[in-house]
């Protein structure tokens, strides 16, 4: 068991035949992921690197029964990526792309609200489940099956957390990044349910960051509905007011999305706090008894 | 991105926001000829990308043309330092001659991103000329909010709603309506990340206008406005910010001394959090990112030890698609070229890390291993604080 993609999981990657999704549609292939081909507006009926290309999501869709899709569409177009599977009727959509308009995802959000489809990031680095699938842009070989959920809004801050679990013999039994842009499809609350329910998953470590609500959210969630030890990490604790961190929504806005205010509300929600980076891996494997 | 006041006057002038009648100028003889032309009371306004001006001296009134002139004389060139600006403060090189308002009522009106909600949302308030975050921590009720519809915009009813509850009547209620739809247009037309009129007033021969204005605009929505590019101030920028965009790096100066350089936004962060842990002090936040070639960690690394507090350098890079070669080919080719003797410590996993380790033991620079961040970080600051 797992959350989101699994073995059965049959990948479109839309943008293929671009430098970042010809590249990373191969190592999710290798890793053993099913990509069934791509996407590229104009080159349908040609192949990529050895993967058929499609015009249309919704061609893909016919062929070859694709049930999600991972976009490395450039940001000006990545919003009409996501709206396009959408509504080929595609369940997960998976977007790697960095800076899309805020205008645009507010408007994609609105336009997913009324359609089935889970969208994961903007601005993430995707999802993998260990040893089954992977759909996104995470180095796979530093992953392994076992039995923590994880969740970030960071890419490289999860890669960090995985290698520390993974060399202390502890796995995984999917890693969810939710991406750091301020509006985002798939929340924590979300892959926080996910885990709740995953018979798979023991323990869940959550990787927060400055800005926005989430976090808060998260906490009142877990306070209400998860049963399974929660470690925490919520980074830019030295980061200064009114400046955007890197990612567009980590940014501490008029005194708030602090992370103090954000480390409070998890512990306060019974939520294990980790103070230094460092110590992600450790403090998960103290709370499953390792 | 921000831009100055006479700026986004201009623009919501032309998108029909009514705002008074004004010109800027670079020099005292050019406020003395708008002013000229204004007549009678004007305003001179300091430009720079910062609030809290008029407490800092920033903003005279000056009846006629030679006060202009000499009012502008006092404030060009100047340091403006408020809360806002960098301690050392801001260059004032512009000024906004206006004309003055009577002032009847000061009201607030803004529009910005709802994260909770992923809508944007209009705020309108009665407590206009104040520090609005104020009036949201102490009285809330004060403060009215419309979202707008993703896909309709704000529509009339909800603009009327605003416009009464702002107090307007008559003439002005219309004036009002009419401001909000404009001003929401523009917001969504020039993709804002914040439009704030404040304060918007009321003015005694009963105009509605916007007597100031911020508007800052997404930067991932900048590559479709070239029109908004051209207005971009580099002066009004940290200098060490300015030069790291150009390469697409992120470059973030803050005040301690441990220089960082690391892949990664969540990872950069997280970085500076361990060195303050460990009881040093970040001098910058830098996020390479993940596909970085060697001739962008030359410029990061350049960038980040131009800074002359930087005592020491942590380089932290974890990915599988970062090649740890390239990134040693980048830092030996900077510190070369610069003949930098800062101690470097390095914790780095990835693609051919071992071939960059190497690379770098090989390099004859002060390089000190760490096994892990804990590690790197304890390593670093140490550093840091022998060299001092």
């Amino acid at each position: 068991m797992s959350v989101l993609v699994s073995q059965a999981t049959r990948v479109v990657v839309q943008g293929i035949t671009g430098r970042e999704g010809a590249f990373h549609a191969a190592r999710c292939k290798e890793y053993g992921t099913t990509v069934v081909g791509g996407v590229t507006p104009g080159k349908g009926g040609t192949t990529h690197e050895g993967f058929p290309v499609w015009n249309t999501v919704t061609e893909a869709v016919e062929a070859e029964a694709a049930d999600c899709a991972l976009i490395f569409v450039p940001s000006f177009a990545a919003a009409d990526a996501i709206m396009e599977s959408a509504t080929a009727g595609v369940p997960l959509v998976v977007c790697i792309t960095e800076g899309i308009p805020v205008a645009d995802m507010v408007r994609v959000k609105h336009y997913l609200a009324e359609k089935p489809t889970r969208l994961v990031g903007p601005n993430c680095p995707g999802v993998i489940t260990p040893g089954a699938a992977k759909v996104g842009i995470m180095p796979g070989h530093i992953h392994t099956p076992g039995p923590v959920g994880v969740v970030s809004r960071s890419g490289t801050l999860t890669y960090e957390v995985v290698g520390q679990l993974t060399s202390r013999g502890i796995g995984q039994s999917s890693c969810v990044g939710i991406g750091g842009d301020p509006v985002n499809g798939t929340s924590f609350v979300d892959v926080l349910s996910l885990f709740a329910d995953d018979p798979a998953t023991e323990a869940i470590m959550l990787i927060g960051e400055i800005g926005g609500t989430a976090e808060e959210d998260a906490a009142a969630f877990i306070q209400s509905r998860v049963k399974k030890p929660v470690v925490a990490f919520v980074c830019g604790q030295t980061a200064p007011p009114g400046r955007r961190m890197g990612h567009a929504g980590a940014i501490i806005a008029g005194g708030k999305g602090t992370a103090a205010e954000k480390m409070a509300a998890l512990a306060k929600a019974g939520a294990t706090l980790v103070r230094s980076p460092a110590d992600m891996g450790a403090t998960v494997a103290k709370v499953l008894g390792k | 991105m921000k831009v100055h006041e006479y700026q986004a006057k201009a623009l919501l002038r032309e998108l029909g926001v009514p705002v008074p009648n004004g010109e800027v100028a670079s020099s005292p003889a050019d406020a003395k000829v708008v002013a000229a032309r204004i007549g009678g009371k004007v305003v001179v306004k300091a430009q720079v990308h910062a609030g809290g001006r008029g407490k800092a001296g920033g903003i005279k009134p000056a009846d006629g043309a030679t006060e202009a002139e000499a009012a502008a004389r006092q404030i060009l060139g100047m340091r403006l330092r408020t809360p806002q600006t960098p301690p050392e403060g801001l260059e004032v090189r512009s000024v906004l001659v206006e004309e003055a308002s009577a002032i009847e009522r000061e009201l607030y009106v803004s529009i910005t991103l709802d994260r909770a909600r992923s809508a944007h949302v209009v705020m309108a308030s009665q407590a206009g000329g104040m520090d609005i975050e104020e009036v949201a921590a102490r009285t809330p009720e004060k403060i009215l909010r419309e979202w707008a519809h993703p896909a309709l915009g704000l529509a009339d009813f909800q603009a009327r709603r605003l416009a009464f509850g702002l107090g307007l009547a008559g003439d002005q209620f219309k004036q009002g309506v009419g401001l909000l739809k404009s001003l929401f247009a523009l917001y969504l037309a020039k993709d804002c990340s914040l439009a704030e009129i404040n304060p918007l007033v009321v003015t005694g021969d009963g105009r509605v206008l916007a007597l100031d204005a911020k508007l800052t605009f997404d930067d991932n929505a900048l590559s479709r406005h070239a029109e908004l590019v051209a207005l971009r101030d580099v002066r009004e920028e940290d200098p060490l910010d300015v030069e790291a965009s150009k390469y697409g790096l992120n470059y973030i100066k803050l005040d301690g001394t441990v220089g960082c350089m690391v892949n990664g936004a969540g990872l950069a962060m997280a970085t500076m959090d361990i060195i303050k842990l460990a009881g040093g002090e970040p001098a910058n936040f830098l996020d390479v990112g993940g596909g970085a070639s060697p001739e962008q960690i030359e410029n990061a690394f350049r960038i980040l030890s131009s800074d002359p507090s930087v005592k020491a350098v942590f380089i932290n890079v974890f990915g599988g698609i970062l090649r740890v070669d390239r990134l040693a080919e980048g830092v030996i080719a900077a510190v070369t070229k610069l003949g930098l003797k800062l101690p470097i410590v390095l914790r780095a996993e990835g693609t051919n890390v071992e071939l960059g380790k190497r690379m770098l033991a090989e390099s004859g620079l002060a390089l000190v291993m760490a096994d892990d961040m804990g590690d790197g970080a304890r390593k670093v600051v140490a550093l840091a604080k022998g060299a001092k």
